[in-house]
């Protein structure tokens, strides 16, 4: 995920929601909200995963730290699941992980879980005007940037370098 | 021709990570045999100028542990820096920022306010706190000071390689000197270590239940603790899944779940999060009451799932939203 962009206009705060929408409801669903012609507030940005269930709690974090001041999860109606059980699974990630970021002084409303089915797109329209005025409420995140002196833990496997050939010893 | 100089160091640390050293028993007379300890502050005297004397580069490898926690903490590191040719990042603390690491859902203020002041057994009433410089008759005396938070070693200076574990096994601290005196170093940026989850090396693994899940879990305390069966299995929240392996199931061998110490593997980026997506998707739920009831037993979520790795996590510590309450 690269740098989440910047979409401050003047000195009014324009919330930027990073929204995982799964592919076989949610997503189907702005589609449709699109088609449909339904206007929304414009500061989700939608990224697709293939289940809700797929969303590691690393991907939002990761966005956070990005710059995202909320994330919005989309997923099936419970039993509607592409996969039987992904979005069972989603919603134990999420509870445990709502209650982790509580401690870490993250505000309820910036992370948000719905079920969305193919058919509801008016409730895309909804859910992210709704959230988007949450956040207006809430403010931007601000997180501080990561320092940075080394790599960081995770990279190993990416840095393929041939150091180590004389240590002196 | 001199032998070879390496140095140990420590800076928010237990000191256990030294006792590891020590641990090597006779394995450390290999490494004494091959080269000379420069710096080594819990068993041997030297002084900050013998370091600062020294030649940029001249000791071979230093092993740092403990987390960044003061101003003293990162100027030695630095001096260290400049006068290794290679650092290792030695323990939790240094590699992800260990226990002490737990401070960062805590401001600076509230700690020396819980340390100085709050603290029952604290009879402070002139509300004395140590400060950076106090002036005296004789002079001005100085202290170190305590940092806005904690950083990890690779948060402060330029790391080489880890040495993961609280403290790390010693069949690791073996391997990984082994590995710098037989010149066989992997890709700068490792971590010592297995790349696989515990539970591969688990000797309890064959117990573990085809289709994992968990109604209740229980703290150690609260219930009898079968020897041999999977510690998940009965209920116990066990990081294994979720961590590097490289201690031989130590805990588990005490019959105890493990806490994640060695951190996450290679492809992981925040242990903490990465735990807790292991766990939270073991939970024998489907309706958000159910599930609820099954978290409500994880008292401590970032106590649990980040012990050992906040301030080298995604989030490195509690979001203060009052401007300049972190640096």
């Amino acid at each position: 995920m690269s740098e989440v962009s910047k979409s401050s206009s003047g000195n009014g705060f324009e919330p930027r929601i990073v929204g995982f929408f799964c592919n076989w409801c949610t997503y189907t669903a702005a589609d449709l909200a699109g088609t449909s012609r339904l206007t929304y507030a414009p500061n989700v940005r939608v990224l697709r995963v293939m289940c809700s269930g797929r969303l590691d709690p690393q991907f939002i974090l990761d966005a956070f730290r990005k710059g995202a001041d909320g994330v919005l999860i989309g997923g099936c109606h419970p039993g509607d699941c592409h996969y039987q059980a992904g979005n069972h699974k989603a919603l134990r990630r999420y509870t445990l992980l709502k209650r982790l970021l509580k401690t870490m002084g993250i505000e309820e409303e910036r992370v948000r879980l719905e079920w969305i089915s193919a058919s509801e797109g008016d409730k895309v329209q909804r859910v992210i005007n709704e959230m988007t005025e949450d956040i207006r409420r809430l403010g931007p995140l601000r997180l501080p940037p990561i320092p940075h002196a080394g790599r960081m833990p995770g990279e190993a496997v990416e840095r393929v370098s041939s150091i180590g050939q004389e240590t002196g010893l | 021709m001199s032998k070879p100089k390496i140095g140990f160091y420590w800076c928010a640390s237990c000191g256990g990570c030294d006792e590891a050293v020590v641990d090597l028993a006779e394995n450390i007379l290999s490494v004494v045999e091959a080269v000379d300890i420069a710096v080594w502050p819990v068993a041997m005297d030297f002084k900050r100028s013998d370091v600062e004397n020294m030649q940029d580069g001249e000791m071979v490898v230093t092993f740092i542990n403990g987390a960044i926690r003061n101003t003293e903490d990162r100027e030695i590191v630095e001096i260290l820096r400049e006068k290794s040719k290679y650092i290792v990042a030695f323990g939790s603390c240094a590699h992800l920022g260990g226990v002490p690491g737990m401070g960062n859902l805590y401001t600076r203020e509230s700690i020396l306010e819980c340390s100085y002041s709050e603290t029952p057994s604290v009879v402070n009433p002139e509300k004395v706190c140590p400060q950076g410089e106090t002036t005296v008759p004789e002079g001005v005396l100085t202290l170190p000071v305590l940092e806005e938070r904690v950083w990890t070693l690779d948060q402060t200076i330029e790391v080489d390689y880890y040495l993961p574990g609280c403290p790390p096994p010693v069949a690791l601290i073996v391997d990984g000197v082994t590995a710098f005196l037989t010149n066989q170093l992997p890709p700068k940026g490792s971590v010592l270590g297995p790349k696989h989850s515990l539970c591969l090396d688990c000797p309890r693994k064959d117990t573990k239940p085809e289709n994992m899940l968990i109604k209740e879990f229980k703290r150690p305390h609260e219930t009898e603790i079968d020897l041999e069966t999977c510690l998940l299995a009965q209920g116990l929240l066990c990081l294994g899944p979720a961590t590097r392996s490289g201690c031989g199931a130590a805990c588990i061998n005490g019959n105890m779940p493990c806490t994640g110490c060695l951190g996450p593997t290679d492809s992981v980026r925040d242990y903490g999060a990465k735990a807790l997506s292991g766990i939270a998707s073991l939970f024998d739920a489907e309706t958000e009451a159910d599930i609820a009831r099954i978290a409500d037993r994880i008292v401590d979520p970032a106590g649990t799932f980040y012990r050992y790795s906040l301030p080298g996590s995604l989030f490195q510590g509690k979001v203060f939203q009052k401007e300049g309450a972190r640096s």
